[in-house]
């Protein structure tokens, strides 16, 4: 549920395009034949429930639970995988056959379908819309759709984000290295590129202070009140302030000699963490998990927050399909897999982090660490940075304008261009996006 | 191809069928239908398929290319000319043009004139002949994505083996995916290190139909080894060089996996665009389901083809040929 997703950023792209096709011909949809069906349906009759993920959930206890309260239910699950399941959800949507009855997508994705509620049930109708006091609010405003008329989608868990160190490498730097200290080091982001030229300043041999300015860049636009979207999904990426802002902070991390110039999960950073040529990188929830497959070693990687207050990547919606023809069920299902017991069993068995704040308190969840991060609190430091993070409008072509700007800040890491050119063509290439 | 037969038919004596005669009437009709129709039944499955997934294809693509076709929209508005208007406008098809003649030139030359001089070693009597020519075959057998993925780790910035001997010679950290030319090199030799030895087999094949009387007297003249292969072997292998330089062109022009996979799966061919061929331009634009725009890039690529594979064909066609 919380794997790395980031790494195809272009196949996405693809999908996000795909969606807004979806606009276009989303009048001609006719609901007649699938909302009777399971309407009306009597109980005893025998329903089939399809639930479409793109990794195992660790559902499969809910599913027995949902069919104590629903014995004429059987539930069949499907999976794809990550990139595939959701470009397979845009083709079902469009050609209106093959979807499965509920459906799992992602935070990255979920802008994409936004537009277009007249593709999935309103989860209002099914009396849903009184679960919102319990979600983190930026959580349960991604499931809106972006007329505010329909609720397509309910969160199951959250991607916190933190900033992952090298307490090592900051101590040869003679910086703090236990973690509290270390987060006191950089409330903000400017207040982490001065941490970053004192460790700059103390040459640290073949190590720079961050891989690269991109990830920092995409969490310092995300934590603004508005990204590249305006509140009405028109792209304003080029006159936001607040996005020029986080672009200029990334070209000083650049100019003080901050970055390794490494991209995100190229074959060249994936050796960086296991060798040290970089000390700090931003760090979702999941990514620990791409720590360890690197094999750096117990307590090589700790873990302090993100500068600049909460953040957040990634994370999981259920929306159900128009195609469904038992949305009454399929929306109780959804319930009961997003319920607070649901969320707290699944973040034991699965490290899915809830998207219920109320949680949070629960020592399940405020006690728990991982020993491979210097005992870090995960539980905490993630589940603080959700907590804080603000709603921002999320459009569907998001992944399209971060590319193109993030491109832009490589270009100025690679000495290609300057800041201004650089971010030229970056605004350009976003007035390319349709 | 097939005279023989009908003409024998023709002589048989016109007149009222009957009987036995009948039946042989029959038989040879059936004969002449086997004998005049079974060639085209032959070749028939190939000019299906071809007329389905080649023929088709062009066609439409060229009826696409003058609309403005998104996938999932259902009206797709006739525009004429417009999107080949935008296209010779926009500096990103020229940049993936130039990366794409620059790719393919850095590649082909080098590969055939590596391939031609292994043939040249390969072809007189050796030990272990079978061994060595299967030798050559091997990088061809090997997948593109092996290829790529090694590769790309041996010309990495900080951790790749050739950074590693460069620096043996005080040259440090070349960044060879950051640069135009440094990139098109990469790329070049993962291209080179797969079809050289291809090439070399096709060569050596045609070598080895070359007179071995000519050598002899060549060497009874006192002409050296260089000399007999530049005098003897290339002008009598023409046209098997013709057709690898416009095999290996076609090829060059459409290079798509080795960028795409040298730059972690980056459509845009580097963030600068340094290494965007003709292909993964046209994949990023089918990727924004641009379906239009992206016709129109592949008949432009179509006419580039052809153009540039004709070119290369009066060139070595021109070449001094023959021997004198």
């Amino acid at each position: 549920m919380r794997k790395s997703r980031h790494r195809f950023l272009a196949p996405m792209v693809a999908v996000s395009a795909l969606a807004l096709g979806l606009t276009a011909c989303g009048g001609g949809d006719s609901g007649g034949t699938t909302a009777d069906g399971g309407a009306v349906s009597p109980p005893a009759e025998k329903i089939k429930l399809t639930v479409g993920l793109f990794s195992d959930f660790h559902f499969a206890p809910l599913y027995e639970e949902f069919k104590k309260t629903h014995p004429n239910v059987e539930i069949v699950e499907r999976r794809a995988q990550f990139n595939d399941h959701h470009t397979n959800l845009i083709t079902q949507l469009t050609t209106g056959a093959g979807a499965a009855d509920v459906v799992a997508v992602e935070g990255g994705y979920i802008g994409a379908f936004t537009p277009v509620p007249d593709k999935f049930y309103n989860l209002k109708e099914y009396g849903l819309d009184s679960r919102q006091s319990e979600y983190l609010d930026w959580k349960w405003k991604l499931g809106v759709s972006n007329d505010g008329s329909s609720l397509i989608g309910l969160g199951t868990d959250v991607g916190g984000l933190a900033m992952c160190y090298r307490p090592d490498l900051f101590k040869k730097a003679g910086l703090p290295t236990d973690r509290d200290e270390v987060s006191a080091l950089w409330p903000t982001w400017d207040a982490y590129v001065e941490t970053g030229k004192k460790f700059v300043a103390a040459k640290v041999e073949g190590a720079k202070f961050t891989d690269g300015p991109g990830e920092h860049f995409r969490a310092m636009v995300e934590q603004a009140p508005i990204g590249f979207y305006d509140a009405q999904y028109n792209i304003v990426a080029a006159t936001n302030p607040e996005v020029r802002k986080a672009f200029d902070t990334g070209v000083k991390m650049i100019d003080n000699g901050l970055s390794a110039n490494l991209a995100a999960f190229s074959p060249p950073w994936n050796t960086g963490i296991a060798k040290g040529t970089f000390a700090t990188m931003v760090c979702p929830a999941w990514k620990t998990g791409t720590i360890k497959d690197q094999k750096p070693g117990e307590g090589t990687w700790d873990i302090a927050a993100v500068p600049g207050g909460g953040g957040n990547q990634g994370g999981t919606h259920l929306v159900l399909p128009k195609q469904g023809r038992h949305p009454k069920e399929a929306a109780e299902l959804i319930n009961l897999l997003t319920s607070k017991e649901s969320q707290i069993k699944l973040f034991k068995e699965a490290s899915a982090l809830p998207s219920l704040p109320a949680l949070y308190d629960d020592p399940a969840v405020s006690e728990y660490v991982n020993p491979y991060f210097g005992n870090a609190p995960i539980g905490k430091i993630f589940t603080d940075a959700a907590k804080a993070l603000k709603p921002q409008p999320v459009g569907p072509k998001a992944g399209d304008v971060l590319k193109a700007i993030g491109d832009g800040l490589q270009r100025v890491d690679q000495g290609k261009q300057n800041p201004e050119e650089a971010w030229k063509q970056a605004i350009e290439d976003v007035g390319r996006i349709k | 191809m097939a005279t023989r037969a009908p003409d024998r038919l023709a002589a048989v004596p016109p007149g009222k069928p009957t009987g036995p005669r009948r039946r042989r009437l029959q038989r040879h009709l059936v004969h002449r239908l086997d004998v005049k129709g079974s060639p085209y039944a032959y070749v028939a499955p190939f000019f299906l398929l071809f007329s389905a997934f080649g023929l088709f294809p062009l066609a439409y693509t060229a009826w696409v290319s003058l609309h403005e076709w998104t996938l999932l929209r259902d009206e797709h508005p006739f525009v004429g000319l417009e999107n080949f208007r935008t296209l010779l406008a926009d500096d990103y098809f020229w940049n993936a043009t130039f990366n794409t003649l620059s790719i393919g030139v850095l590649s082909t030359v080098p590969q055939l004139l590596l391939a031609i001089w292994l043939a040249h070693l390969l072809n007189r009597p050796l030990r272990a002949q079978t061994f060595f020519r299967i030798t050559l075959l091997l990088p061809n057998v090997t997948s593109v994505v092996a290829v790529v993925v090694i590769f790309s780790q041996l010309f990495g910035r900080d951790f790749g083996m050739i950074n590693w001997m460069l620096s043996l010679f005080g040259v440090d950290g070349v960044a060879w995916n950051e640069g135009v030319l440094t990139s098109h090199a990469a790329i070049s030799t993962m291209i080179m290190w797969r079809w050289t030895g291809y090439n070399a087999l096709i060569f050596l094949a045609a070598m080895q139909a070359v007179p071995r009387e000519l050598y002899e007297a060549a060497t009874i003249d006192g002409a050296s080894d260089m000399t007999q292969l530049r005098r003897i072997t290339i002008p009598m292998i023409r046209p098997t060089i013709v057709f690898v330089v416009i095999t290996s062109t076609i090829g060059a022009m459409q290079i798509l996996a080795e960028p795409l996979l040298f730059g972690s799966y980056m459509i845009t061919g580097g963030v600068d665009r340094q290494y965007q061929t003709l292909s993964l331009f046209i994949y990023e634009n089918f990727t924004k389901l641009d379906f239009g725009y992206a016709s129109a890039i592949s008949w432009m690529m179509f006419v580039f083809i052809v153009l540039v594979a004709g070119v290369n064909y009066l060139i070595t066609r021109r070449a001094k040929g023959g021997l004198t």
